[in-house]
């Protein structure tokens, strides 16, 4: 049988996806998800503070991941647990597993990839020393405390204040653990205001900037960090050393988006994201196969990875077939790392939102968007690269050209 | 009594097992660790050197090229993956094109097929990612490689099927001679055996010394590596040595069995045998001197660092011999040990034979393992081990595609794994890019649930390495 859409991965990204697209029309939609049960990260994420976008409330994960799959509920979609895909090519053939179906080769009219991402780990940054039990990375981490209800140390650093990170220091002071400092390679956190307000002052935890840990001490367990201050060039500084006592470390050092199906089907991948390219519409270099969510690029929030889902879903349900659109390149300029979508077809859009993230720090500064023609400036005050940015592009500011450059310049 | 006692089952051990058990003979083997292949077989290169490397005459040089030479067969017989994939060593100047020279020369005189110096244009064409700066490349098609502990536990389990008995976690403490044999003491009780083969690795030394005054002295010796991703191993196909020189066979790059790129090891004496510890500086140091023979290595796509420790000694050869009447060494085992381990293990049974022992041959030796690996495995035997076991269609380890059935299969092997890192060596769980982030509380969780353990109990790998502190609701 031929689905009209498949859904790889059913956490928030993939069930908004399937919704999506049976709302605008696919008769048959498939969601494949490789756990036991669909909502993905969210059923982990037991704080609150999400929904307030999407569902216009303040719910926890797995409250948000049970609204999100009610809106499946009677629609007819199909949803396969405990279903791992093995791979998935540009005829859409996707190669499927489980142990009621065995194995499985299902096609589709259009798939949409939202398989999220994963947590960079202690080999990703090289950390040197012992490879002892009790360095997890903090997703790890939260995995057993919130949803095995296994407590992973006593007295527990952490490294890296990502979001993950800041909201597992919380986590562990609540749990009866200790969490002596949070350090940051950064001279500034990659997490959102609200969270280092609310998981790291509200409980006393220190948060060390412009710090690293070295080395991990402990031939079996953690017996401690060596921590180091860091310098401009995010080099440890000879003679800062010093070690931290704990029995374990958690690791939030960054996402990476999980595209190893992406690239079997050789769709695209940006350097930059970690992610396919992708058109307005999150279709990607491969017609027919569209992606949504954090397997696009890290999002600060659920709600924001839903909304993307709900364009792809859309789109993947009206796939037929592509034609060859005038389309234009979105650059990323001075102080902008990357931009999503990479590329829009002006004649899909009205108006298009352009998300991106900057490189640095700014307490007052402009973002031009020039489409060689004329460039629109965009006052801002405060900026930070943890905090997603959106601009919103019209058609007609694309019709003239074939590229457009968003950039940041400070004033 | 036992005829024979082998002390330690890292890949000298085992091979010996394997060996010993095609006769009909009682033997036991012990480690002081949980796990067989738990110390220099877990962390080295894993490559079956072709032999040109050692000194012609030396032990090394004759149980190098007889020991790759079995350990091919020995790979087909034991469903291994084994792969000769071919080497270069490389030359960047007139001196070092002097070495490979005299590696030609020593691999002439040891009997390796095939060698040839090849100009550095030639072997860019064969490896495009080789450096500009290579001049000349010895290219040597007979070198191989595979995955150590693989290998060690295939041998392993075939010798516990053949009848040895393994025993883990047992620490050897002290050496009697008695009549007819040897009173060994462990830290879990009294062994009598009529015969002792050494192969403590690290601690052979201290092993010898139980019994008389040792005349060798293992130095622990250090090798950094950073493992990367599959998306960087096809960067070469052939492992890329630079010339050797008074510290080892120096700085190579490779593609490993499985598929990831290994790059590595450094040489430094370690502080302990214990201190498996990497360091920043011999890192970066590790990464300078592998991007000088192959092209565009990315750092970011490493997904591990670790160290080995090998047992160097002051005697430039392995020491196999029998030091005391049925008491046998086989020790200061470094490279090319994993190549010669096969040949080791005959040289052994030579040894017992010329000292008297009259072996005999088993009837119903098994000489023959097949494993299921489903990553390995097309669509349609895929469907069909699924159908036969519904475990094998769940996935545990997403990033390597290692079903449930094959740890639950590898719990019901003659040596199972009790710990998440026996798990990895068994199934490769654990080996992918995210290093066990995902599957690892599973992987405890099927631990727990075979063994009647608490997850509390569930070691990551040595004694004291536990992972969970505590449970919810549950007070100890």
């Amino acid at each position: 049988m031929t689905y009209d859409v498949i859904v790889i991965g059913g956490g928030p990204a993939g069930l908004f996806s399937a919704a999506a697209a049976k709302g605008a029309g696919a008769k048959s939609v498939l969601v494949l998800e490789r756990d036991k049960v669909t909502g993905g990260i969210l059923n982990q994420c037991i704080h609150s503070g999400f929904g307030l976008h999407m569902f216009k409330e303040e719910l926890t994960g797995p409250e948000y991941a049970e609204r999100a799959l009610e809106m499946l509920t009677n629609t007819g979609i199909e949803i396969k647990t405990d279903t791992m895909v093995l791979s998935i090519n540009s005829d859409k053939v996707v190669t499927a597993m489980n142990p009621r179906d065995g194995y499985m080769e299902l096609k589709a009219n259009a798939i949409v990839l939202c398989m999220g991402c994963r947590e960079r780990t202690a080999g990703a940054i090289g950390l040197a020393g012992d490879r002892p039990a009790g360095v997890f990375t903090a997703g790890a981490a939260q995995r057993l405390i919130n949803v095995d209800g296994y407590m992973v140390g006593r007295k527990i650093c952490i490294l890296g204040s990502g979001d993950i990170g800041l909201i597992m220091a919380r986590r562990i002071a609540l749990e009866g653990g200790t969490v002596p400092a949070v350090f940051e390679l950064m001279p500034y956190s990659g997490g959102l205001k609200r969270n280092i307000a609310q998981c790291l002052d509200d409980y006393g935890i220190p948060l060390h900037l412009s710090h690293t840990v070295t080395a991990v001490k402990g031939r079996d367990r953690v017996e401690g960090v060596w921590v180091s201050q860091v310098g401009a060039d995010l080099k440890p500084i000879a003679g800062t050393e010093k070690l931290w006592e704990c029995d374990a470390l958690l690791l939030s050092v960054g996402l990476i988006p999980e595209n190893e199906l992406s690239r079997e089907a050789n769709a695209e991948i940006d350097q930059r994201t970690g992610g396919p390219i992708v058109y307005e519409n999150r279709e990607t270099s491969i017609p027919g196969i569209f992606a949504a969510g954090n397997v696009v690029h890290v999002h600060d929030l659920v709600d924001f990875a839903s909304a993307e889902a709900l364009i792809a879903g859309r789109a993947a349900a009206m796939f037929n077939k592509s034609e060859a659109l005038k389309t234009v390149d979105v650059t990323a300029g001075d102080g902008v790392s990357y931009t999503v979508p990479q590329k829009i077809r002006p004649s899909n859009i009205e108006k298009c939102d352009v998300f991106f993230r900057i490189r640095s720090k700014y307490e007052s500064a402009v973002i031009e968007i020039d489409n060689d023609e004329k460039i629109i400036e965009l006052k801002r005050g405060h900026m930070t690269p943890g905090e997603m940015e959106r601009v919103s592009i019209t058609k007609a500011f694309l019709e003239n050209t074939k590229s457009i450059t968003i950039r940041v310049v400070e004033k | 009594m036992l005829d024979v006692l082998i002390i330690g089952c890292g890949i000298v051990g085992v091979a010996a097992a394997y060996e010993l058990s095609r006769y009909n003979l009682k033997v036991t083997a012990v480690d002081r660790l949980n796990d067989i292949a738990g110390e220099t077989t877990r962390a080295n290169s894993g490559l079956i050197h072709a032999g040109f490397d050692p000194e012609p005459g030396t032990l090394m040089a004759r149980l190098n090229v007889r020991g790759s030479e079995l350990t091919r067969g020995l790979c087909e017989k034991l469903d291994i993956h084994y792969k000769q994939n071919g080497a270069f060593v490389v030359s960047f100047d007139q001196n070092d094109k002097a070495i490979l020279e005299k590696l030609y020369r020593n691999g002439v005189e040891n009997k390796v097929q095939g060698l040839e110096i090849i100009s550095g244009d030639k072997a860019r064409e064969m490896e495009p990612r080789l450096s500009q700066d290579v001049t000349y490349a010895l290219n040597v098609p007979t070198a191989a490689i595979i995955s150590p502990w693989d290998f060690a536990v295939a041998l392993a389990e075939t010798a516990a099927r053949n009848g040895v008995n393994f025993s883990l976690g047992k620490d050897v403490t002290q050496i009697k001679a008695i009549d007819g044999g040897y009173s060994v003491t462990t830290s879990d009780g009294e062994i009598q055996t009529k015969a002792i083969v050494n192969a403590a690795g690290l601690y052979a030394d201290e092993v010898h010394g139980y019994l008389q005054k040792p005349d060798f002295k293992i130095t622990p010796s250090r090798g950094q590596y950073y493992l990367l991703d599959k998306t960087a191993g096809k960067a070469v196909s052939r492992t890329i040595f630079q010339c050797p020189n008074k510290f080892g066979k120096g700085i190579m790059v490779t593609p490993t069995v499985h598929g990831n790129l290994l790059i590595g090891p450094s040489s430094k004496n370690a502080n302990n045998p214990d201190d498996a510890a990497t360091d920043f500086q011999t890192l970066e140091h590790v990464w300078r001197v592998a991007e000088k023979s192959v092209t565009g290595l990315n750092k970011r796509e490493n997904i591990r660092n670790f160290a080995g420790i090998r047992a160097i000694t002051d005697i430039d050869d392995f020491i196999i011999r029998e030091a005391k009447k049925d008491f046998y060494d086989l020790a200061g085992i470094k490279s090319p040990g994993l190549s010669a381990a096969p040949a080791i293990a005959e040289e052994l049974i030579r040894m017992m034979e010329a000292s008297g022992h009259k072996l005999s041959l088993k009837e119903n030796f098994i000489d023959k393992r097949r494993v299921i690996r489903f990553r390995y495995c097309d669509a349609e035997k895929r469907a069909e081990i699924i159908r036969k076991n519904p475990t094998y269609g769940r996935i545990v380890c997403r990033c390597e595609s290692i079903t449930e059935g094959e740890i639950l299969e590898a719990f019901n092997s003659p040596i199972p794994p009790t710990t998440v890192d026996g798990v990895k060596r068994r199934c490769h769980a654990g080996m992918g890019r995210c290093q066990g982030g995902f599957c690892s509380p599973r992987i405890i969780e099927l631990i727990a649930n075979h063994f009647n353990k608490t997850p509390q109990e569930v070691l990551k790998d040595r004694e004291g390495s536990y992972i969970i502190t505590g449970i919810k609701g549950v007070t100890k």
